[in-house]
C-alpha cells in the first residue's frame, strides 16, 4: 500500500459517523490515503482512512474502518501525500481478501510487481476499441438471448428473494473466452455471511485454478470498505487486462449495497441530498466504476464488468437501476414469476437487452444463425405473452390452432431452454439448439426471421407432420 | 484553450479548501468573474464561479487529487476560451476542446495540451490588398480536409484597410494571413466559451433541416435555427436516433457533444463517422463533424464547459455564413454538473437539489441556437438539439420540465414504443413541432394533418380493442385501426441498421405517405360497398410495408408502383 509521511497529528476536532476532522495540518493534499493509529480500550490498532475535503489547516478524514472505539485524544494521524494505491499483478489471483484487500484466507498480504491508484484514470475515449467477441457465461439463456460481449458492462437487475447470487457465482465459476487467457475478479459488498461462504464454496475450484480474485465485504464490515471494495476489483482486473493481456471478468454484487454505503457517508458530510437521499453525485460516481471496462487499441485484454443490483420494492425506476441503466449497455432482468415456477435462471428475457450483443455473436463470432434465431425466438415470446393475456380474458379454449401453438412454446422456453442446473455450463451450441426445438414448436409460417435453408435443416419429420 | 501555464498575470495566490472539483483561494486582485485560473504546481485550469468577500471559488476542470492547502495559484487574467481554426474539423476533443487524439491510453490530469499551431494549411486570399474591410468581411478561405469551406473573417469589433495579406500558399496554424487596421489575423481565432459571438441580426428560422428520419421531417419538422429537446428513458434509443442526425441531417457541420455519454459509444460514433460517406458531397461524414466527448468518468466540470465549447465551435462555423447543428448527448448530465457543484459550494437546493439557477442555464444554452445574418452579411444557423435523460421516464422532473418550456420542438422517446421495438420510438402523441406551421408548404401541411388525425384516432380505438376486443367495433373503425398499423409500420418505423433506409428524402416521405393514405380511402370505399373489415384485414398489405425497407432513399416511383399493386388487389374484392 501507499508510502506513508513521518509527521504525525493528534489534533483531532470531531468524530462523527466515519469521518474525523484533523485540525492543524499542513500541505495535505485531496483524496490522500491517511493512516490512523489509536488507541481502542487497552490495545493499539492501525486504521486507514481517506482526505474528503481540505479546509485551510482542516482536514476532513473519512475511515475506511468507521469510527468505533476512536477517543479524540488518543488518535495519530499521518498522511501519504499521494491518494491511495495498491500493489497490482498476477499474486492477487487465487487470493480471498476483504474490501481493503486484506488477505482473509490466511495467507500472506498480496505482493505485486507495481501499483495502482484505487482510483483509476479515465481510458481516453479515442484510443477505445470498441467491444467484440462474447464471453461464454455457459447460462444458456444468457449466451443466446443477451450476449455478454468483451469489453461491455452489463448488470443484473434482481430483487429481493432472486437468486441474483446464485447467478453472479456461477457466471463467475464457468465462464469462458474460449481458450484465451482469462480472469474473474469478484467483489461482494455488504453480503450476509451466508453468503460469503457460499461464494467462496462456488467459487473454490476456479480459486485454486489461480483464475479468481475474491474481495468480500459482509454487511457487518464498515461501510466504507463498501465503497473501496469495487474499485479495488476494478484496479486490479485493470492490471490483468491491459498489462497481461488477460480478458477480466469483473462481477460487482450488490450495487445497491454499495449505493447506500455511499448514502450513508454523503449523509455523514452533510451534503445537499438529490433523488431519494442519495447524494446529486450518484451517477458520476457509478459511471466512475462502470465506464472503467472496455478495450483498449492496441493492447490484447479486456475489462468485462457484470454489476449485480436488487431493485428496492422491485422498481425499477428507482435512482439505482435507473441511473445503472443510463451508463450501462443493456441489462438482464431476473423475474419473479419465472422463480415462482422453479425455473432457475429466471430471467425475464423479453426485458432484458445485450445492446452490444451484434458486436459478440454472430458469424466468425459465435454462430452464424445465432442473431437470428435470438431474434425470432424473442419475437415469439413477445407474441406469446400477448397470446398469454387474451387466454386469461378469454379462455385457452377460444384460442386460435396457432395462438395455442404460443403458448406451448412459452412454455417449452422456461422449462427446455431456460432451465438448468446451477452447477451446469451449457454450452453454447447445446443453447442454440434448444432454442430451435423450441421455436419449432410453431408452424413454420411463424419463423418468418429465419432463413428457409436453416429451417429445412432443422426442421424434424415429427415436426413437418404436425404443420401438415 | 492553449496552455494554462503562461504567464498572463504575475499574481499568486493560495489554495485554501479543496473539496473534489470546489477550490476555494485566496483573493488578491485581478480576479474576474468567469476568469480562468491554474492551480497547483501542475497547473490544472479552473474557472472562477464566486468571489466572496476575500475568497475566490473556482471549479476545477481535473482531478484535484493532491492538491492542498497552501498550494499556489495563479489567476490568468482571461475568460475561460477555445481554440478555433480549421483543424476542429474531423477531430475529437474534451470538453476544453484539447485534443483527445494527442493523449495517451489513460486521461492524466494536467497532461494534455495546445493544438492547432502544428497542422499547415492552404490559404487562398479572398480579400485584396488596401481593401476596406468590417468585421466578418472573408479575408480569404482555407482548404480543410472535407468539403466544409472554411472561411477566414476579421473579427468582431475590427475594420479598416487591409494593410498587410498573405499570397495564396501554405501556411502554419498560426501564421499572420492579414493585418486590418494594427490587428494580426490568424488562421485560427480565440473566444470565451461562454459568450455568444455576435451576429448582426438574428432571423426568423424558416427554412427546414432535414434530418431524413420520416417521423421527424413529416409530424415534427425543424427548422435551421431551431431548437429542440429529446427526452427519453434509457433504452428508447435516444443515442441512436440522435447518430441518425449526425449522420444524414442535409446541415454543413455537426457538433457532436458526448456530455457524460459511455465510453465505448463515442469510441463507436467516431469509428462510424469516419467510415460513412456523407451522402450528399460523397466526403468522409467525419470530415464535417467536431465531436467534442467527455465520456461520464471524465472530470465532471469539463463536462459543465462542453455544452458552452460546443455552441462556440458552432457560432465559429455559422459565421462563415454555414448551417451548423449541435447535439448534445446528454444535457440531464450536464446539469447535474451544475447540481453537484452547486450542492458543494453549499448553494441553496431548488427542485431536487439543483440549483435555483437551473432554468436560466437552460434557457441561455438554448439561446445560442439562432438563424442570423453574420457580421459580414452572410446568412448561417446553429441549431441545437439536447437529449435529456429523465430519471425514472419521470417528465415531471425539472431538467425535462423546465426544457419543454424553452424549445421550439420536442421529439419525445416513448418506452413502449421502444419496448415493442417500433423505432425511431418517437411518440406521436406526447411530440411537438412550433415550427411546423412556419415550415410547411401547403401540400406538406395537408399530409401531415392527415397522418397526424389517423394516428390519434387509431389510438383512441386501441384503447377500447383493449377493452372490447377489434370485433365488436363497427367497420369504418375497423379500418381506422388498420390504418393506423399501416401508418406506423409503413411509414412511421424506420430502422437505422438498414442499408437503403437509414436515410429517406422528402419526396419517398410523401409517396409512402400518399400510399398509405390512397389504400386507407379505397378500404373506407369498400367498406361503405359492403365488404366487411374482417375480409380487409386479412388482406397482405405487405408490399406498402416492406416497401420503405425495400426502395433506396429516393426512389418515390417505385413506392407508387407498391401503391398501385396494393390498390389493384382490394379492387378485386369489389
Amino acid at each position: 500500500m501507499t508510502a506513508i509521511g513521518e509527521i504525525e497529528y493528534t489534533d483531532v476536532r470531531e468524530l462523527r459517523g466515519p469521518l474525523v476532522v484533523i485540525g492543524g495540518v499542513a500541505g495535505v493534499g485531496w483524496d490522500e490515503f491517511v493512516r490512523i493509529d489509536c488507541d481502542v480500550g487497552e490495545s493499539g490498532e492501525r486504521r486507514h482512512g481517506l482526505v474528503l475535503e481540505v479546509n485551510r489547516d482542516l482536514a476532513v478524514v473519512q475511515v475506511l474502518e468507521d469510527t468505533s472505539g476512536m477517543d479524540p485524544e488518543r488518535v495519530r494521524v499521518s498522511f501519504a501525500g499521494a491518494p491511495l494505491r495498491v500493489p497490482v499483478g498476477p499474486g492477487w489471483l487465487g487470493r480471498v481478501c476483504n474490501g481493503r484487500g486484506e488477505p482473509v484466507d490466511g495467507g500472506p498480504p498480496v505482493f505485486g510487481p507495481t501499483s495502482a491508484a484505487v482510483g483509476g484514470s479515465p481510458i481516453n475515449p479515442v484510443r477505445r476499441e470498441p467491444p467484440g467477441d462474447p464471453v461464454l457465461t455457459g447460462v444458456g439463456v444468457v449466451d443466446a438471448l443477451t450476449t455478454l460481449v468483451r469489453g461491455q458492462k452489463l448488470p443484473v437487475f434482481s430483487a429481493a428473494g432472486l437468486p441474483h447470487l446464485e447467478l453472479a457465482t456461477q457466471i463467475a465459476a464457468q465462464s469462458t473466452v474460449r481458450g484465451e487467457p482469462f480472469s474473474v475478479v469478484f467483489a461482494g459488498m455488504g453480503l450476509t455471511h451466508a453468503d460469503a461462504t457460499f461464494i467462496r464454496d462456488a467459487l473454490e475450484e476456479r480459486s485454486a485454478a489461480g483464475e479468481l480474485v475474491l474481495l468480500l465485504n459482509t454487511a457487518d464490515d464498515p461501510v466504507i470498505e463498501r465503497i473501496l471494495a469495487p474499485r479495488l476489483a476494478l484496479t486490479v482486473a485493470e492490471y490483468l487486462a491491459y498489462e497481461e493481456g488477460r480478458h477480466a471478468l469483473v462481477v460487482m454484487t450488490d450495487m445497491t449495497a454499495y449505493a447506500e454505503a455511499l448514502r450513508e457517508v454523503s449523509a455523514a458530510r452533510g451534503e445537499v441530498p438529490a433523488r431519494r437521499a442519495y447524494p446529486g453525485y450518484l451517477y458520476s460516481d457509478l459511471a466512475s466504476l462502470y465506464e472503467r471496462c472496455g478495450r483498449i487499441r492496441g493492447r490484447p485484454g479486456s475489462v468485462t464488468v457484470l454489476p449485480v443490483l436488487t431493485m428496492p420494492a422491485n422498481d425499477i425506476t428507482h435512482p439505482v437501476p435507473d441511473l445503472t441503466g443510463y451508463i450501462t449497455e443493456g441489462q438482464i432482468v431476473l423475474w419473479h414469476e419465472a422463480h415462482a415456477q422453479g425455473v432457475y435462471p429466471p430471467v425475464d428475457a423479453l426485458s432484458s437487452l445485450s445492446r452490444l450483443m451484434r458486436k459478440g455473436a454472430g458469424p466468425g463470432r459465435t454462430r452464424a444463425d445465432h442473431l437470428d434465431v435470438a431474434a425470432q425466438l424473442l419475437a415469439a415470446l413477445a407474441r406469446a405473452r400477448q397470446v398469454r393475456e387474451l387466454a386469461d380474458l378469454v379462455g385457452r379454449s377460444a384460442l386460435s390452432a396457432t395462438d395455442t401453438r404460443y403458448l406451448d412454446l412459452a412454455d417449452r422456453f422456461l422449462h427446455h431452454f431456460m432451465a438448468q442446473r446451477m452447477d451446469e455450463a451449457r454450452p453454447l451450441d447445446e443453447a442454440l439448439e434448444r432454442a430451435w426445438q423450441v421455436l419449432l414448436t410453431l408452424p413454420r409460417s411463424q419463423l418468418a426471421m429465419l432463413p428457409t435453408e436453416l429451417i429445412d435443416a432443422h426442421h424434424s419429420p415429427e415436426a413437418k407432420e404436425q404443420d401438415g | 484553450m492553449g496552455t494554462v501555464s503562461g504567464t498572463d498575470s504575475a499574481r499568486e495566490c493560495r489554495v485554501l479548501r479543496v473539496a473534489g472539483p470546489l477550490v476555494e483561494l485566496e483573493y488578491v486582485g485581478g480576479t474576474a468573474m468567469y476568469d480562468l485560473v491554474s492551480l497547483g504546481e501542475a497547473g490544472l485550469p479552473g474557472e472562477v464561479v464566486a468571489v466572496s468577500g476575500n475568497v475566490v471559488t473556482v471549479q476545477a476542470y481535473e482531478h484535484t487529487g493532491g492538491l492542498a492547502p497552501g498550494h499556489r495559484a495563479r489567476p490568468l487574467g482571461r475568460p475561460l476560451s477555445v481554440r478555433l481554426g480549421p483543424e476542429l474539423l474531423g477531430g475529437i476533443y474534451d470538453g476544453l476542446l484539447r485534443p483527445l487524439s494527442d493523449s495517451g491510453d489513460w486521461l492524466l490530469p494536467g497532461a494534455h495540451e495546445g493544438h492547432g499551431a502544428a497542422h499547415s494549411w492552404w490559404f487562398i486570399p479572398r480579400a485584396v490588398g488596401q481593401q476596406q474591410v468590417t468585421e466578418g468581411t472573408v479575408v480569404g478561405e482555407i482548404r480543410a480536409a472535407g468539403p466544409v469551406p472554411v472561411r477566414v473573417l476579421v473579427p468582431p469589433g475590427c475594420h479598416g484597410r487591409v494593410s498587410r495579406l498573405a499570397a495564396e500558399g501554405r501556411y502554419p496554424g498560426d501564421a499572420v494571413l492579414a493585418v486590418v487596421d494594427g490587428t494580426e489575423i490568424k488562421m485560427g481565432t480565440s473566444w470565451p466559451i461562454r459568450r455568444p459571438r455576435p451576429a448582426r441580426e438574428r432571423v426568423t428560422a424558416d427554412a427546414p433541416l432535414s434530418t431524413g428520419q420520416r417521423a421527424i421531417d413529416l409530424l415534427f419538422p425543424v427548422a435551421r435555427g431551431s431548437t429542440v429537446a429529446v427526452p427519453g428513458g434509457f433504452g428508447t434509443g435516444k443515442t441512436m436516433l440522435l447518430q441518425q442526425i449526425a449522420k444524414w441531417c442535409d446541415a454543413d457541420v455537426i457538433v457532436y457533444v458526448g456530455c457524460g455519454e459511455r465510453g465505448n459509444e463515442m469510441a463507436d460514433v467516431i469509428t462510424e463517422l469516419s467510415a460513412l460517406e456523407d451522402p450528399r458531397t460523397g466526403g468522409r461524414l467525419a470530415d464535417r463533424t467536431v465531436t467534442i466527448a467527455n465520456t461520464s468518468n471524465m472530470p465532471m466540470m469539463a463536462r459543465e464547459a462542453s455544452v458552452h465549447t460546443g455552441a462556440t465551435v458552432a457560432e465559429y462555423f455559422r459565421d462563415m455564413g454555414l448551417d451548423v447543428v449541435v447535439i448534445a448527448d446528454s444535457t440531464s448530465r450536464w446539469a447535474e454538473a451544475l447540481r453537484e457543484f452547486a450542492s458543494r459550494t453549499g448553494e441553496l437546493p431548488a427542485e431536487e437539489g439543483y440549483p435555483a439557477g437551473l432554468a436560466s442555464a437552460i434557457a441561455a444554452f438554448y439561446e445560442r441556437a439562432a438563424a442570423v445574418t453574420t457580421l459580414g452579411g452572410a446568412q448561417g444557423s446553429v441549431t441545437v438539439i439536447g437529449a435529456v435523460s429523465p430519471p425514472g421516464g419521470d417528465m415531471t422532473e425539472p431538467v425535462t420540465a423546465h426544457t419543454e418550456r424553452f424549445v421550439r420542438c420536442l421529439w419525445a422517446l416513448d418506452r413502449d414504443l421502444a419496448y415493442a421495438r417500433h423505432y425511431p420510438a418517437i411518440s406521436w402523441s406526447g411530440s411537438f413541432s412550433r415550427d411546423a406551421t412556419v415550415l410547411a408548404d401547403p401540400a406538406q401541411a395537408e399530409r401531415r394533418g392527415h397522418v397526424a388525425a389517423l394516428l390519434a384516432e387509431a389510438d383512441r380505438l386501441a384503447d377500447l380493442v383493449d377493452l372490447v376486443g377489434i370485433t365488436a367495433l363497427p367497420d369504418q373503425e375497423r379500418v381506422s385501426v388498420l390504418a393506423g398499423r399501416l401508418m406506423r409500420e409503413g411509414v412511421l418505423q424506420q430502422s437505422a441498421l438498414s442499408a437503403r433506409d437509414a436515410y429517406c428524402a422528402q419526396e419517398k416521405t410523401a409517396a409512402l405517405v400518399d400510399a398509405v393514405l390512397a389504400v386507407v380511402e379505397e378500404c373506407r370505399g369498400l367498406v361503405d360497398s359492403g365488404i366487411p373489415a374482417a375480409t380487409l384485414e386479412e388482406v397482405d398489405f405487405a408490399p406498402v410495408i416492406r416497401v420503405r425497407e425495400e426502395t433506396g432513399p429516393h426512389e418515390a416511383a417505385a413506392v407508387a408502383e407498391r401503391r398501385d399493386a396494393v390498390l389493384a388487389r382490394l379492387r378485386e374484392l369489389r
